[in-house]
């Protein structure tokens, strides 16, 4: 069988002993940097690009992913650790992955988001290689309109399980909608809302908004509260593993979170953020313990973990094939892979199959790795985060500084990101939910992007949103989301979790 | 006397996004940016249509502020915030001109500040610690531009 042949090329490929090595350390590199806060893939891979100059293709190619999906497991780790996400799909893990490590079960935790990762990863993998041209070839059926409902829907979702005020909720939503229109018009190239700076010619930094508003505002609250940490730090780690319990119910979130992440990875504008939350919001839906989402569900761990792992994986599903970039990372591969001669396209896989076929494999091998390295490793992660607090989030705020300002080498994004600590401790006194917001500015300019074509192709006509039955069904499922808030016994669960605040 | 506002929440996230709506009405319309059709949307046509609705949410905010209780707001801690937030703006201030070897030391020491269980010792040591290793991992390993002694002293 022909995949069986692709595979045993790949697997030629990725078994040398040098490529093994870049695979290590990207993937060790990633879960590094994916641990510390401040720094992401995005930043880590744009200032090793020039590096990758220099190494033959296939390994460069092979360790800037191993950074990528290396960084999903590690912004897990800070999620669960710090309560504060390494990047955006991580966000979803705080909320119950937090609650676990305050329960002192942090190494059951991680170990579970290791094990649904892992599955995930090699699941995805799989996937990859088994259905990526077909898979590209269904993702080009989306037409604008049915973006623009997907991201409805997924902005939806993020109001749905947002604390609080579901008013307040959906009014961040428009807050992050309307931050993220910031900088430059696609379509008519003009200015807006930059105040005439130059530094918001581009936008603003995604990574300068997280870090202010998870991170900052999080210290301030937790110098509030007094630092006190004690949850984590008197409490000892006890058990890295899970109980028969926990296995028990790992099996069907992770099932669940890898198939929901792949199918949305491939998507492009999404990548990995939009699976983990459709994934926490369907497991919250579909699980019998979803009273305890929220407050330590293992669930709620399991399935987004699975899902960003996955989702990592399949975004790579429409750079390989097509050369579209899914998401930032992609767009520096894609970078990556001119830099080295060659182009991306449908090309690739036909003219070099040793590529394409090597990458997919090292991708489970990077996996692999990930587990066997991590699952001991926890103890030092956790190790690191029984630091006391007082010597920490200094640390932090030194990383968080240094890791905005190496975005565009610009002290203006140290000042935006102390700015959005400042908004972010703010609204979170007044119960409005970071969360959306910041999804809702990721997706905010793709959105207006979609609408404006969307409007364009059926020539002003609205109703085409409801026409295409892509878009409609999605947008359905978003109305009834919402609706499903008003039911009683959904809105009880959602007080209960909200009084715990 | 009881004021009539039943929760200060709503009542100023209801000003708040009101305010940030209307600036950012204000914003486009005076900077012209066009709002152009439902077919050709301007660069106004979204964000305006974003601004109205985050007004209308927030006048909606601004109402059940005044019909529906709300929990109280908690107190503002400016000693946590200032200590968070200022450093950080100094560093940036700081860090080229002065260099990592100032400006970090400076950040770590008066953040910590805002920890109860600050001590001069350790905060000292691990201002010196910290600085010795970003300048390690993130100068010299992944080269990020940041001069250790800055311009200012001829660096």
């Amino acid at each position: 069988m022909e995949l069986i042949a692709n595979l045993g090329l790949g697997l030629g490929v990725a078994l040398t002993p040098a490529n093994l090595l870049y695979c290590l350390a990207g993937v060790f590199l990633g879960t590094l940097i994916g641990v510390l806060p401040g720094l992401g893939p995005t930043a880590t891979i744009s200032m090793l690009l020039p590096i990758t100059f220099v190494l033959p293709p296939i390994s460069a190619l092979i360790m800037l992913a191993g950074i990528y999906y290396g960084s999903q497991y590690g912004g897990s780790t800070t999620s669960i650790l710090v309560n504060l996400p390494g990047e955006a799909a991580s966000v979803v893990t705080t909320l119950d992955g937090y609650q676990m490590a305050l329960q002192g079960r942090a190494g059951v935790a991680l170990t579970t988001a290791a094990i649904g990762s892992f599955f995930a990863g090699t699941v995805a993998t799989f996937l990859l290689a088994l259905f990526a041209p077909p898979l590209a070839e269904m993702a080009l059926k989306f037409g604008p309109a049915d973006y623009f409902s997907l991201m409805v829907l997924g902005l939806v979702a993020s109001v749905v399980l947002a604390h609080g005020s579901l008013l307040h909720a959906i009014g961040m939503v428009v807050v992050g909608l309307l931050l993220g229109l910031v900088g430059s018009d696609v379509t008519s190239g003009g200015q807006r809302f930059t105040f005439g700076l130059p530094q918001l010619a581009d936008g603003i930094g995604f990574v300068v908004v997280a870090m202010g508003m998870f991170g900052l505002s999080e210290i301030i609250r937790n110098l509030e509260q007094g630092a006190d940490r004690s949850g984590l730090v008197t409490k000892k780690i006890t058990s890295l593993m899970p109980t028969r319990k926990d296995w028990k119910r790992m099996i069907a979130p992770i099932l669940r979170g890898t198939a929901i992440g792949s199918a949305l990875g491939i998507l492009p504008g999404s990548g990995s953020i939009l699976g983990s939350f459709a994934a926490y919001s369907l497991e919250k839906k579909v699980s019998k313990y979803r009273k305890q989402f929220g407050k330590g569900a293992i669930e709620g761990v399991a399935a987004p973990e699975s899902a960003n792992n996955a989702g990592a994986q399949t975004s790579f599903i429409p750079m390989l094939t097509l050369g579209i970039p899914s998401n930032p990372v992609m767009a520096l591969m894609v970078g990556a892979m001119i830099i080295q001669g060659i182009q991306p396209g449908p090309s690739v896989i036909s003219e070099q199959p040793a590529l394409f076929w090597g990458i997919i494999v090292s991708m489970w091998i990077g996996n692999l790795f990930l587990v066997i390295l991590n699952l001991p490793m926890i103890g030092i992660w956790v190790r690191i985060i029984m630091v006391p607090y007082q010597f920490l989030y200094p640390a932090i705020l030194a990383f968080c500084a240094i890791g905005v300002f190496s975005l565009n080498n610009s002290e203006f994004d140290i000042f935006l990101m102390a700015l959005f600590g400042l908004l972010g401790y703010g609204f979170s006194k007044l119960d409005c939910e970071p969360a959306p917001m910041l999804l809702a500015f990721i997706l905010g300019p793709l959105m207006e992007e979609y609408l404006r074509r969307a409007m364009l192709m059926s020539r002003g006509d609205p109703m085409v949103f409801l026409r295409r039955p892509i878009s409609a069904t999605l947008l359905v499922m978003a109305l009834l989301a919402l609706l499903v808030i008003f039911i009683p016994a959904f809105s009880k669960t959602r007080e209960e979790a909200f009084i715990e605040e | 006397m009881a004021s009539p506002i039943r929760s200060s929440k709503d009542f100023l996230t209801g000003i708040i996004y009101m305010a940030i709506g209307s600036g950012a009405v204000l914003i486009a319309v005076l900077g012209d940016y066009g709002i152009g059709t439902a077919l050709r949307m301007g660069p106004a046509y979204f964000p305006l249509v974003l601004s109205f609705l985050l007004i209308f949410i927030g006048l909606i905010s601004l109402i059940r502020s005044f019909i529906q209780p709300g929990t109280p707001i908690g107190a503002f801690t400016v000693k946590g915030l200032l200590l968070v937030v200022l450093p950080t703006v100094l560093f940036g201030l700081l860090v080229r001109g002065a260099g990592l070897i100032v400006a970090l030391p400076l950040l770590v020491v008066v953040s910590s500040y805002a920890s109860r269980q600050f001590r001069w010792g350790p905060a000292l040591a691990l201002a010196a610690g910290l600085t010795v290793f970003c300048a390690l991992v993130f100068l010299k390993g992944l080269g990020v531009p940041l001069p250790i002694l800055g311009s200012w002293f001829g660096g």
